[in-house]
């Protein structure tokens, strides 16, 4: 299967010619299939943010390429300017860039610079409204009037409204409760299944990500340390807490219970996995 | 792109200028400027221009950046140069169409863009290594007599603070908003200068509204330490002239004499 989205040796310096230049990335080689579901984590100030920033060309990469389909996005500047429609890019606290007087017209604003008639746009808004799990009658709202996170909500469903193929997501849950982070990643699901979205969402929450992808990266120091699925990452615990990461609570309960002698596989990363191995060691004792 | 702008920027450092007291490179500042409007005459200019380079070296700070430092200001330095040039009467060298180049013209526009690029680059040694908090507070004690006459120093120097401490806070919140809304497919590039204008709503509205709550949060943050204003505050870093202060000082002060001088007897 051909990537839809991919980089190659993807560099990226802040700064150049003061001070403060910074390499921030360093030769990055990602890619990301249709439909997969991929996470993207790693401390501070590892160069997540400035990474996503290139998928959609909102960032020029220092050096490298960044690949849509096999095309490199910055061939033309038309072709730039599209890929800003096909890899939607929901920004870290997104509700903050809300402006609109209305719901419906922030929402709106995306699929409008698509240059979409009419009734497209509204079908638009309503189908990420239903995603984010907006009623009607809060379409007409002022967005500045809602809670944290419906603004959050808004937020993303003004990216979802371009129906992007790849979507991309900067800790879209910081600082909601678990309530509404469950929610927030219940509609980002949702969206991947109906459209057969890429998802590449980055976050600081080891269950959030075990819970939900495919694939991961581990990003440190501008670079890709690890890459693999939630299970083969997470084996790793020694090297992921040198990192200044964390693993998911189960997987560390699983490290210690095979330290203190139990027959158990310590790859274990979510709670039911957690429930169906005890309950084989149950069986089996 | 926006973060950019080095005008008015810190860059820490520990060199002997960065070590000054904020009040003696404010008093330098201004010494520096009389100086260049007193001078006249190739030598005058030529010590002026050594005086600011010695101190650009001293600060260790890269002559690239001074000069992107510049960069925005090309506009009115070439402006002011071609004013110069071509509205100053005396001996015609070139002659086409109706503009007049003259001897004269050339010298003042040459002399023109010499002062302007001294003086920037001599205020630029002042923000460039003197951080915002010691710039005020050396302000504010420079300003102290004028709190007799009821002016209000303290609160001034205080706004000035924190407008300097949130300007960095707000370019990149801009930036942020700005790919942000790129992000949807806004276009701030192409388009009728109406057309743009209306592009810039989606970056100022946003803007405003976190602009707004943080000098909110700023408040309530300030009220519950109290804060008062200026009356019986301590400070916790007491500004003190040590000697290379005097040594600056008296350099400066014969700088200018020495201009004076110069003028007066005229080479
Ligand atoms: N606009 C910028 N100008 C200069 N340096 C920057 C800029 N943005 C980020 N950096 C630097 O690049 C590095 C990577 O930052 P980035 O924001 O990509 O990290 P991150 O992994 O997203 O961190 P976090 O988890 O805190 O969001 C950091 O050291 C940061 O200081
Ligand atoms: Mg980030």
């Amino acid at each position: 299967m051909e990537p839809i989205i991919e980089t190659k040796q993807l560099c990226h310096a802040y700064g150049v010619g003061t001070p403060f230049e910074r390499h921030a990335l360093q030769s990055v080689d990602f890619y990301a299939n249709p439909g997969e579901f991929i996470g993207l984590i790693g401390h501070t100030g590892s160069g997540k943010s400035t990474f996503i920033q290139h998928l959609d060309g909102l960032l020029r990469p220092s050096s490298g390429q960044v690949l849509f389909r096999g095309e490199d996005i910055w061939k033309d500047k038309q072709f730039t300017h599209q890929i800003r429609f096909k890899v939607g890019l929901v920004f870290q606290y997104p509700e903050y860039q809300l402006f609109e007087e209305t719901v419906f017209a922030d929402i709106a604003f995306g699929p409008k610079n698509m240059g979409l008639d009419e009734e497209e746009v509204r079908r638009r808004v309503l189908r990420a409204a239903g995603f984010v799990g907006l009623e009607e009658s809060d379409l007409d709202r002022s967005p500045f009037d809602l809670s944290g996170g419906q603004k959050r909500r808004v937020a993303i469903a003004g990216v979802i409204a371009m129906e992007p193929d790849v979507l991309i997501l900067d800790e879209p849950t910081a600082g909601l409760d678990p309530n509404a982070r469950e929610i927030v990643l219940q509609n980002i699901r949702d969206y991947q299944r109906a459209q057969n979205a890429t998802i590449l969402m980055v976050s600081h929450s080891m269950e959030e990500v075990a819970a939900n992808v495919d694939r991961l990266y581990v990003m440190n120091h501008g670079t890709v340390a690890m890459t693999g699925t939630p299970r083969e990452i997470f084996a790793h615990a020694q090297e992921l807490t040198e990192m200044g990461l964390d693993v998911p609570v189960v997987t560390t309960i699983f490290h210690r219970l095979q330290e203190l002698g139990f027959d158990v596989d310590p790859s274990v990363y979510t709670v039911e996995q957690a429930v169906a191995a005890l309950e084989a060691l149950r069986g089996g004792a | 792109m926006l973060k950019d702008i080095t005008l008015g920027q810190y860059f820490p450092g520990s060199t002997v200028v960065h070590r000054l007291d904020p009040r003696t490179k404010l008093l330098m500042v201004i010494l520096f400027i009389v100086a260049l409007f007193t001078a006249e005459g190739p030598i005058a200019y030529l010590t002026v221009f050594l005086f600011l380079g010695v101190a650009v070296g001293l600060s260790r700070i890269p002559p690239r950046t001074i000069l992107k430092g510049l960069k925005p200001l090309v506009v009115i330095i070439c402006l002011t140069g071609l004013l110069n040039l071509f509205y100053t009467p005396g001996t015609p060298v070139v002659k086409f169409w109706v503009l007049t180049i003259t001897q004269e013209g050339i010298f003042s526009a040459l002399f023109m863009i010499w002062r302007i690029l001294m003086l920037i680059t001599g205020t630029f040694m002042l923000t460039y290594t003197t951080s915002p908090i010691a710039l005020t507070d050396g302000l504010e004690l420079l300003l102290n007599p004028l709190k007799r006459i009821k002016v209000p120093v303290h609160e001034l120097a205080m706004m000035m603070s924190i407008a300097l401490r949130f300007i960095p806070t707000l370019i990149e919140e801009t930036d942020k908003i700005m790919s942000a809304q790129k992000a949807r497919g806004a276009d701030f590039e192409t388009g009728s200068i109406l057309q743009r204008a209306k592009a810039l709503i989606p970056i100022l509205v946003p803007l405003f509204v976190s602009a707004l709550r943080r000098a909110d949060e700023l408040a309530v943050a300030m009220e519950c330490r109290c804060y008062q204003g200026g009356k019986g505050r301590t400070r916790m870093k007491r500004l003190r002239f040590a000697g290379r202060d005097y040594i600056t000082l008296v350099l400066g002060v014969l700088l200018v004499a020495a201009m004076i001088v110069l003028r007066v007897v005229g080479i």
